[in-house]
């Protein structure tokens, strides 16, 4: 298990490094020179020097590289080109938000998955198999983009029960986590099923019953257990769609996260800040899969290398 | 076949058509008309009027070009690279392999689209760019379904005998390997062109991928939640004809896994 876990650490620093660097030399591919996207053509040669220092980019690429990631280690990223304050400051001011909404999003997601999952799985091809299996491929097949704006008209516009953006009230959550968890509740049903139906067939599910254990019984204390190891990792895999579909979805909910302040960036040609969140949204991916993996081993022994 | 994958493959089919044959027949679609600003669906036009005035309806069919292109172009040059560079790695094995794999990983450890986001926002906005940053992001996955599927079939005694026969190495993959991973590439393929059709229109939705006056439906559904509290349709019309074609892809793809996993429980069987 120890040796399991450094070795999972110490890959995902190395896949981390990776991200790092890429998103690094993303400013490096700004056609051009990125002083003048950034600033402008019209900006005066005093001031583009200036930026340029600031940034670093009048030192040589190695230099340039090293020093970004030594910040990195510090968690300082430098200082947004357009606010003027510290990116991890604005970083950490955002994050809670992404990180509830991503939370709110699985809650739904397993909320919707997990009864449709079960039932399908106890009655394949049943009314409600095939019910499960329609909500799952319409799930898959809506982007996030539209069914934010769909249950805005319906739930904010139509009915009322929600507010239509903004994350003032305490209900502002439900449409963005339900817009975030559609598509991962479609796939995680899709997985339960599968998974259960396997583990239903096995032999000491037939022993359970034969024991004269009711059906009820066997289905929550000996099936659910064992199905839920492969959706685990789908879960764990999952959580990057989620994380980047948050993106677009606080973009439709002006949710103040991370995902907002990505975009903001981008508008504002604010570079260094673009990398920032791109590297934090990577690295909690990466983190969240090792922990995943880690988990996963600890739960099923068969895994103990 | 199910008469849904039917009419799934007849809805692509029309798409396909309306991709190719309409910029021809309606025009751009940008044809400005003050006096009908959100303008609500009717009979005499179908998806109502835009915040410029321009009718919805031709704006859609003109879109289809843009969506259906990109998605072609993305998924085919992620399919030739993501495949080429899977075989070699899968083929070569040791130390190249590794440091692929490594490599590979990195790519997928940026979350979703978020990569493409990234790529299209210093690339700046425009068609070609949105190719590049889908494309980057598309190979991935198609150079590790091929690794894994050669790695799976690399020792097989028919690959062995052509080895021992002194055929060549491109040869070898071209005949002996890449028609038998084939099929999971094309199902994959398939869910591919889904997805690239909704990133590129994700893309789009948040400004950064096809730039206006030029009609694609991600731009057309972000105009439409601008002015959601008058004008709901402008983003209803779009987000319908996304949700087609994207809804009959999956369907297909469905579909064709399911025939394909049946036949090759078939081929076991023998």
């Amino acid at each position: 298990m120890g040796s399991l876990a450094v070795q999972r650490i110490i890959t995902a620093a190395v896949v981390m490094l990776g991200v790092s660097s890429i998103t690094f030399f993303l400013l490096h591919l700004v056609p051009g020179d990125p002083i003048e996207v950034m600033l402008g053509e019209s900006a005066n040669i005093a001031d583009r020097a200036q930026l340029r220092a600031e940034l670093g980019l009048d030192a040589p690429l190695f230099q340039q590289w090293t020093k970004f990631h030594a910040g990195l280690l510090k968690f300082d990223f430098g200082v947004s080109l357009y606010s003027k304050k510290p990116i991890s400051t604005l970083i950490v001011s955002r994050l809670p938000w992404t990180v509830m909404l991503a939370m709110f999003s699985l809650g739904t997601a397993l909320v919707i998955a997990l009864p449709l999952g079960i039932l399908s799985a106890l009655r394949p091809n049943s009314a409600v198999d095939s019910f499960a299996a329609t909500v799952s491929l319409l799930g898959v097949s809506v982007p996030n983009f539209l069914l934010g704006p769909l249950l805005i008209i319906v739930f904010s516009l139509g009915l009322g029960w929600f507010p239509v953006s903004g994350n003032s009230a305490p209900m502002s959550i439900v449409l963005p986590a339900l817009t975030l968890g559609a598509s991962l509740a479609a796939i995680l049903s899709r997985m339960i099923r599968a998974s259960l139906l396997e583990v239903l067939s096995e032999e000491y599910i037939v022993a359970a019953r034969a024991r004269g254990l009711k059906a009820s019984i066997v289905i929550v204390f000996h099936a659910l257990p064992n199905a839920a190891l492969p959706v685990l990792t789908i879960i764990g895999l999952q959580l990057g769609a989620l994380l980047g579909g948050a993106v677009i979805t606080e973009m439709i909910f002006a949710w103040p996260g991370i995902g907002q302040l990505t975009i903001e960036a981008i508008q504002r040609r604010d570079y260094p800040l673009v990398q920032a969140c791109v590297i934090i949204i990577s690295f909690a991916y990466v983190t969240v899969n090792m922990l995943t993996d880690l988990v996963y081993a600890r739960v099923d022994p068969r895994i103990q290398r | 076949m199910r008469s849904t994958t039917i009419m799934c493959l007849i809805v692509i089919g029309i798409w396909l058509t309306v991709a190719l044959l309409a910029p021809f027949i309606i025009g751009d679609g940008n044809s400005i008309n003050l006096e009908k600003l959100f303008v609500e669906p009717s009979g005499e036009s179908l998806f109502g009027h835009d915040d410029l005035g321009r009718d919805i309806g031709p704006r859609i069919l003109v879109g289809a070009r843009v969506s259906c292109s990109i998605a072609f172009f993305v998924v085919a040059i992620s399919v030739v690279v993501g495949t080429t560079i899977g075989i070699f790695l899968g083929w070569h094995g040791g130390l190249i392999d590794i440091i692929g794999v490594r490599i590979l990983d990195v790519f997928l450890a940026f979350p979703g689209i978020l990569l493409a986001i990234a790529l299209a926002a210093v690339l700046g906005p425009g068609v070609e760019n949105v190719l590049i940053a889908l494309s980057v992001v598309g190979w991935v996955g198609f150079a590790r379904l091929a690794r894994a599927q050669t790695l799976s079939v690399k020792h097989r005694d028919h690959v062995l005998v052509a080895q021992a026969l002194g055929t060549p190495l491109f040869k070898i993959c071209r005949i002996h390997i890449l028609p038998l991973i084939a099929a999971p590439i094309i199902v994959e393929a398939t869910f591919a062109i889904a997805a690239v059709i909704i990133a590129e229109a994700g893309l789009s939705f948040l400004g950064l991928g096809v730039q206006p006056p030029t009609p694609s439906w991600g731009a057309m559904i972000k105009e439409g939640t601008r002015y959601l509290l008058i004008a709901p349709h402008m983003a209803i019309g779009p987000g319908l004809a996304l949700f087609s074609i994207v809804l009959s892809i999956n369907t297909v793809g469905d579909s064709l896994r399911d025939h394909l996993q049946i036949k090759r429980g078939a081929f076991q069987n023998l």
